[in-house]
């Protein structure tokens, strides 16, 4: 166990944390996503607030209530809110309004195509948008934890209790269940598309092979798992909810099946979020201390980037490129780091 | 207790069927109290109320995987306070006003398990509206209605204009006999003060103080507290102060007392293996207790197999160092129960 408690000119650890445009957003902030050359970030509700690399903040107002889930390609971001109403935000600034629930439910769930599709929940009921064509709705039998696009194909995969459905949206009665006792949150494809991975309310992750549907338990955290993050390539799994990453191997045909997770960059703190490079093995992960740390996946070495004592770190992301990390806590106050 | 008061306080309201939960919801949000509400409904419609959020849920049960079969949390709940947390700062507290055919258990449970949760809310009170005229029948019929009642921190007797004095005694009594120990008032249309409903800390440990019943406190004379948990012979009889006692064939309440000091390295095991065991039929239990060589009162109280506890402050020079554990609950094991909280005594 470390703390990065020592006097500032502790030598014991790389620190670029005098590098960091810091960024003070004002308002409690839920992500943050790249648009573009701009870092978003969400707040809890109404507004996202655009930042340049000169720390220049845009605030573009959203929904009319909480913002619920988030989604982005990178070229857009869409969320949900407790108004009823599915949005997206572009690279410019632009909201358009993409959906309103009839009976304006809390928009629960949102997920995005890479080819542009879209797909949202409320309550039970998950709906897909896929370019000209009609709405499609399926309704699983409890309500929707999260959602996720496959890589490959128009395929959805819906979290809820007991288990997870895929579905194909453009095919009739394609809905296919797998279960697995117990509430599922979020929910991710792995970047080759032959795993599942569900969050669930339990502190654990699920898995199934999607070619034989064998489960992969991960469990063993002291806490909800909230955040997850592909590595680049998609050989592992980067996860918060423990007092270190966790990074699960799916570089093999078995994923995670038999095999320990790595465990890098343990500090007396939980880990609260975790994004992957883009590019390199190297991810960047925020604790619930305010701490943020990059570390390379290869030997677990450290760099610090910004110190603890604040609300934990509620945001991270890095650009498509991978020269630009954006975070921020709970509060709103965050940073751009650039590489 | 500054931790305590900081999270949002959440009352739970429930009551069967047409007994009255949405006059007293209306009542509370329409008084002028200059609070704000997140109201968590089943049916949206039925309140209309400009400044509050009201929020729908489908009152989703699931059970937990951690081999606890009565461990049921309400999942839209936990979906739905996420939600609200992002709005903190809105609204002062939620009620949570449940269908009159629900459990209360997942929804205290959910307050218990779920750790994000507890982080941000604090169970204030579980209340129950009950129809003056019809509550005798329905816990006779209805399994709902009872849980209801023998869960509830505070009962609001309603619609006593429509029953006559007699039978307003003998629901209170039929009331008693399952759970002697949430304050009761009695209401037309439901007109409670908000305060003897509203901030009542009946989960708060450091307000668990009176787990005296309650119609006795209320009473002037000073009874044997005893009395009330005497064998089955007993059907109903009258103890001198007009109040019939029934005993309910199903749910009961038991307490238990002591003056001598119990051995924690006893009592402890003994008290996780009964809600273990037995913890499906527990619905609730309290206790404040003394134990050997401590000077400190423990405080503790459960929902099925949940337990929370700790210390709670110093005994009072003078204050007489008694344990004493309530349970309400179905089909309670009494004479084991009372066997095992023997044997925690220091002999």
């Amino acid at each position: 166990m470390k703390e990065f408690t020592p006097a500032p000119d502790s030598a014991s650890i790389v620190s670029v944390t005098d590098r960091v445009k810091p960024v003070t957003l004002g308002m409690g902030v839920t992500s943050v996503y790249f648009l573009g050359p701009r870092a978003a970030f969400v707040g809890g509700e109404e507004n996202v607030a655009l930042v340049d690399a000169k720390g220049e903040i845009t605030t573009v107002a959203v929904h009319s209530g909480g913002i619920l889930s988030t989604a982005s390609d990178g070229k857009r971001l869409i969320m949900g809110g407790d108004d009823g109403k599915v949005v997206s935000l572009d690279a410019k600034g632009e909201v358009t309004l993409l959906a309103t629930d009839p009976k304006r439910r809390w928009i629960d769930a949102v997920a995005l195509h890479p080819d542009g599709a879209y797909a949202w929940s409320a309550g039970k009921k998950a709906t897909v948008k896929s370019g000209r064509a009609e709405e499609k709705s399926l309704e699983v039998p409890s309500t929707v934890g999260g959602l996720a696009f496959a890589p490959k194909g128009l395929r959805l995969a819906i979290a809820h209790y007991n288990g997870a459905t895929l579905w194909f949206p453009n095919m009739e009665g394609s809905a296919e269940f797998l279960p697995w006792a117990g509430s599922h949150l979020g929910v991710t494809f792995s970047p080759d598309n032959k795993f599942l991975v569900t969050t669930m309310h339990e502190a654990a992750l699920h898995g199934w092979r999607l070619a034989d549907n064998r489960h992969m338990r991960m469990t063993g955290y002291p806490g909800r798992v909230r955040s997850m993050s592909w590595s680049a390539g998609g050989k592992g799994l980067a996860t918060s909810g423990a007092d270190t990453v966790i990074i699960w191997p799916f570089g093999s045909k078995d994923g995670p099946m038999g095999k320990e997770p790595a465990m890098l960059a343990p500090l007396q703190a939980r880990v609260s979020v975790v994004a992957c490079h883009p590019k390199n093995d190297i991810l960047a992960a925020g604790y619930s201390d305010g701490t943020v740390l990059m570390v390379r996946l290869e030997d677990g070495a450290e760099i610090l980037v910004r110190r603890n004592g604040t609300p934990p770190v509620a945001a991270i992301a890095w650009n498509a490129k991978g020269t630009l990390l954006a975070f921020a806590d709970e509060n709103g106050d965050g940073g751009l780091l650039e590489l | 207790m500054s931790e305590a008061s900081q999270k949002i306080p959440v009352t739970v309201l429930t009551g069967y069927l047409g007994a009255g939960k949405t006059t007293l919801l209306n009542r509370i949000l329409s008084e002028n109290h200059g609070k704000k509400y997140a109201v968590i409904v089943n049916e949206f419609g039925e309140i209309g109320i400009d400044n509050d959020l009201i929020i729908g849920a489908d009152e989703e049960v699931f059970e937990m995987n951690n081999g606890c079969i009565c461990c049921t949390v309400r999942g839209d709940l936990v979906r739905i306070m996420d939600g609200l947390m992002k709005r903190k700062g809105k609204f002062d507290a939620i009620i949570v006003e449940t269908t009159g055919l629900a459990d209360p258990a997942p929804v205290a449970q959910t307050f218990f398990v779920d750790e994000d949760v507890q982080k941000n809310a604090r169970l204030d009170a579980v209340v129950t509206v009950a129809d003056a005229k019809w509550l005798s029948d329905r816990l006779k019929d209805a399994p709902e209605a009872k849980n209801q009642i023998a869960f509830a921190d505070v009962i609001v007797l309603n619609k006593t204009d429509l029953v006559t004095k007699p039978e307003l005694a003998e629901v209170e009594a039929r009331i008693r006999a399952i759970n002697p120990y949430a304050k009761l008032h009695r209401t037309e249309r439901c007109s409670v003060a908000l305060a003897d409903v509203l901030d009542r800390g009946a989960f708060d440990l450091d307000r668990i103080l009176d787990i005296e019943p309650d119609f006795l406190e209320a009473d002037d004379h000073d009874h044997d507290h005893d009395h009330h948990h005497h064998g089955h012979d007993h059907h109903h009889h009258d103890h001198g102060h007009g109040l019939k006692h029934y005993h309910d064939e199903d749910m009961q309440s038991l307490s238990l007392k002591t003056d001598k000091p119990l051995d924690p390295n006893v009592f402890m095991p003994w008290l996780q293996n009964l809600v273990q065991v037995e913890g499906g039929k527990i619905l609730r239990s309290k206790g404040i207790l003394a134990f050997h060589d401590d000077d400190d009162r423990y405080v503790f109280q459960g929902v099925h197999m949940m337990l929370e506890g700790n210390h709670q402050r110093k005994w009072k020079d003078g204050e007489p160092r008694e344990s004493r554990l309530v349970f309400i609950g179905r089909e309670l094991p009494e004479k084991a129960i009372r066997e095992g909280f023997e044997s925690c005594i220091v002999s």
